[in-house]
């Protein structure tokens, strides 16, 4: 088997790629305040994560259940096919969420002090 | 011409059974959308056994075929923009020289970058993002394990058509 330079330049490049892209994401984020919401693309709605709630999101597409609870959220339960975004588990963090490919509903955990630096990139 | 149409027809079917075998098989890795890709095995072997429109024509032929059997329009957006982009790179790093190992890797790479790319579209939202390095990674790994298997099967296939140069 032989692997040549190029081919460790290319690996290099995705290593620090995905490294610096960890860093990026991981770095200035404290527990978070809020849950944001967003539904196809357009904001579904605000809740704020010290409150417990449950929120059931019906779309023309299905349903989920988001729970917050103790100050993390997570969805409870959803009839897309995969249900990935059941198993992605609790949230709290600002800047992660819980996503629902199939239904295109994000739900993210945001702080209320402070930009969110990779929206403040993206937007 | 028919020997032509016959060998992309075997590539492809061999790709869809590979993609079928794949589906069926409940693969857990722990992280959702991280699967070993095994229908890239097929492209990237035409890839050098065949020429570019061959390669083309097998990879869409294949995610077309099998997102209308098994899929519905949207993962049949996630296949093609994943499939077009991991094709392009592949084309690209073969003609810069890489070994097979590394036009698989970036061929898995920049297959999920495409897929992630298109969620990220469809969901009109960059939260996805954080899960950008955690594809890159698995990109490497899986892109390497086909990569391997890959060179086995061109090393195979090249020493079996010298002994049947007919053929």
């Amino acid at each position: 088997m032989k692997m040549n330079k190029r081919d460790f330049i290319a690996i290099a490049v995705v290593v620090i790629l995905s490294a610096a892209g960890f860093l990026f994401l991981n770095i200035g984020h404290a527990q978070g305040s809020e849950v944001v919401i967003t539904l196809g693309g357009s904001e579904y709605g605000i809740y704020p994560l010290a409150d417990d709630k449950v929120i059931e999101i019906k779309s023309d597409v299905g349903l989920n259940t988001v729970v917050i609870e103790n100050g993390s959220v997570y969805m409870k339960d959803a009839d897309c096919p995969d249900r990935y975004c059941v198993k992605q588990g609790k949230v709290k963090v600002s800047g992660d969420s819980v996503i629902c490919l199939p239904h295109k509903l994000v739900v993210e955990v945001k702080s209320q002090n402070g930009e969110n630096t990779i929206d403040a990139v993206a937007k | 011409m028919s020997k032509k149409i016959a060998k992309v027809g075997l590539f492809v079917a061999l790709a869809m059974i590979f993609s079928y075998i794949e589906a069926i098989i409940p693969w857990d890795f722990g992280i959702p959308g991280v699967k070993l890709g095994v229908a890239n095995i097929v492209v990237v072997v035409a890839l050098y056994q065949l020429n570019i429109p061959e390669t083309a024509g097998i990879s869409f032929v294949r995610i077309f075929l099998m997102g209308l059997l098994f899929g519905n329009v949207m993962s049949l957006a996630y296949s093609f923009s994943g499939g077009a982009l991991s094709l392009i790179g592949m084309i690209v790093c073969k003609r810069l020289k890489l070994s097979v190992i590394g036009v698989s890797i970036v061929g898995a790479v920049l297959h999920n970058v495409g897929q992630l790319s298109t969620a990220a579209f469809i969901l009109q939202s960059t939260a996805i993002t954080y899960y950008f390095p955690v594809l890159l990674v698995s990109g490497l790994v899986t892109g390497f394990l086909i990569g391997i298997l890959s060179y086995r099967v061109n090393k195979s296939l090249d020493k079996f058509s010298q002994n049947n140069n007919d053929r």
